[in-house]
């Protein structure tokens, strides 16, 4: 639908969009900031250190690893996950209903696929420096194996697009916010504990595995273990990515659906 | 088409599943003008406004805003319109002027022609002293009038505005409306929807009354009384619930009678002298009232029902 005058004078309009994002974000991070520094620091210092003191005293190795390089890179993954969230289901709720500056946006020149588009990119581009930072961090305790380490950040944004682009999508066609705290509780605090993230998948018992191999943030996990110690079988990693990329690509698909319903029907 | 028509539309339908919220106006807005929707809350005055914004989609009729098709040239329509919607839509959080110039962003203006903009438009909305103060602390009548400069930030040729002075203090409302002549003076279009007799009457050169998602009368507002009303009006309250047992007295009186659940209205051309008449007749109203008909004597006329209830 975009105009070719558009196109010459200023590029993608998804762009203005996610710059208003920026803009935004360049007000208000300092509060997230020194959480998002601190955070994977306390965690690796409580869970791989102090925990990981416990396990090397009773099992050795996980996997080959000591527990602290273990955790670390699932660390990255849960992190992106819950920052795609976070990005995802109240902020888009205010701006469609409660301060509604997504209706006061499609008074402009930008499409709802450009408020869309420009919010995932958004969101991508934010995970994308949360992995970078986490990168440096894990790399700090010495937990990264590989060089494969350095697509983490990327692996980090791609995992905040897989669970952010349905939950937009989710939270723009919802009339109040009652049903994101079931999601929080019965999904997303169950994904982040059962996810093989402090523990490999075959602590469970097999007829259980098949079932956390359903949950989509195990492949983020597994994708992450696989970057920072270089190992994992090409076939394996790309099945991982696939669930990632049909999650991102359905929930774009799907947000093009309700976010054009909400704003402009 | 001429460049003078800035909106057109024919025969314009909008639904919603079962329900019709516009269904089949036709209306033609010139350039410079102060064009206004006038009718009460659920008349498609706002259903109305969107489709003219180019936001959503006529599900049958045909429109033209500014010469082009909104199916196909949205954006660059939109590029061209302001839109003060009923709420703020303010991001409260962040300043005044960060408000503005992110908002310039949205129409792909550089930096400095957002800051420029934005320095005159907080002059024109009387805004300059709280341009770094953040928004939530603002009044009703402030955060409107940002409402307003946010609108104005792209130049727009057309600026249209839903229920502009809803819940705003009558100073408030003073004040804004004087800075709309002023930008009609300016040259700018002015689309107004309002169920505020008084405001369509101030502030719109033409207008279109609107009931039930269709228009019942178009017209300047003197116009439209003269039209559809008499000169004066007496409006007597009994302090009765019922005055049905009044009418064949009062008929005789004037043109026409209105019998209202509060009030009794005459139509009349010399208010002072029908009341003499009514006091004539021995009938001692607890409160009698002459005034010049307004368009609300208008729409009770076409409608049946008074516009606020």
């Amino acid at each position: 639908m975009s105009t070719s005058l558009d196109q010459a004078l200023g590029g993608p309009r998804w762009r203005r969009s996610w710059s208003y994002h920026a803009t935004f974000y360049a007000q208000t991070w300092r509060g997230s900031v020194v959480s998002s520094v601190l955070f994977p620091i306390f965690y690796l210092a409580a869970l791989g250190v102090g925990v990981g003191h416990l396990v090397s005293a009773h099992t050795g190795l996980v996997q080959g690893q000591t527990y602290l390089h273990f955790i670390a890179p699932s660390l990255l993954a849960t992190s992106t996950m819950q920052m795609g969230e976070g990005e995802s289901l109240w902020p888009v709720l205010a701006a469609v209903k409660w301060i509604r500056t997504y209706h006061a946006a499609a008074a402009t020149p930008l499409e709802p696929e450009d408020i869309l588009y420009g919010k995932l990119a958004w969101v991508v581009s934010r995970a994308f420096v949360t992995g970078v930072v986490y990168t440096i961090i894990i790399g700090c305790f010495g937990a990264l194996h590989s060089w494969w380490s350095l697509t983490l950040p990327l692996l980090g944004a791609l995992i905040a697009l897989a669970f952010a682009a349905p939950l937009v999508a989710f939270a723009a066609r919802s009339q109040s916010d009652a049903s994101f705290i079931v999601i929080y509780r019965f999904a997303f605090v169950p994904m982040f504990l059962f996810s093989a993230t402090f523990y490999p998948v075959s602590a469970y018992p097999s007829s259980m595995r098949p079932l956390v191999q359903f949950v989509p943030l195990y492949h983020g996990v597994a994708l992450a273990r696989a970057a920072a110690f270089g190992e994992g079988s090409p076939s394996a990693v790309l099945a991982h990515l696939a669930v990632l990329v049909v999650m991102s690509l359905a929930g774009i698909a799907w947000g093009r659906r309700t976010l054009r319903h909400r704003l402009v029907d | 088409m001429t460049e003078n028509h800035i909106v057109t539309a024919h025969q314009l339908v909008k639904s919603f599943g079962e329900i019709t919220a516009v269904d089949g106006v036709s209306f033609t807005i010139e350039r410079g003008e102060s064009f206004g929707f006038l009718g009460p809350n659920g008349a498609g005055k706002t259903s109305t406004m969107r489709m003219m914004s180019a936001v959503s989609q006529p599900t049958s009729g045909s429109l033209s805003i500014l010469g082009l098709d909104p199916r196909t040239d949205g954006p660059t329509i939109r590029n061209r319109l302001g839109v003060v919607p009923q709420e703020d839509t303010l991001e409260l959080e962040l300043s005044v002027r960060l408000n503005l110039e992110m908002f310039g962003r949205y129409f792909d203006l550089s930096r400095r022609t957002v800051r420029e903009r934005a320095n005159e438009l907080l002059e024109f909305t009387q805004l300059s002293e709280r341009a770094n103060d953040k928004v939530d602390d603002l009044s009703g009548g402030m955060k409107r009038r940002l409402t307003i400069a946010r609108a104005l930030i792209n130049r727009p040729e057309v600026l249209i505005l839903d229920e502009p002075t809803t819940g705003l203090d009558p100073q408030a409302r003073h004040l804004l409306w004087e800075r709309l002549y002023r930008l009609k003076r300016e040259g700018v279009t002015l689309v107004i929807t309002t169920h505020y007799m008084d405001e369509a009457e101030q502030l719109c050169d033409r207008l279109v009354v609107m009931d039930h998602g269709t228009i019942v009368a178009e017209g300047a507002p003197r116009e439209l009384i003269a039209r559809h009303s008499t000169r004066e009006v007496v409006e007597l309250r009994f302090g009765t619930d019922s005055h049905e047992h009044l009418h064949d007295a009062l008929a005789p009186l004037a043109e026409r009678v209105e019998l209202l659940p509060d009030r009794v209205l005459l139509y009349v051309d010399d208010g002072d002298e029908a009341l003499r008449e009514v006091h004539a007749q021995g009938l001692t109203p607890d409160s009698a009232l002459v005034r010049r008909s307004s368009l609300e004597d208008v729409f009770l006329r076409l409608t049946g029902r008074t516009l606020v209830d």
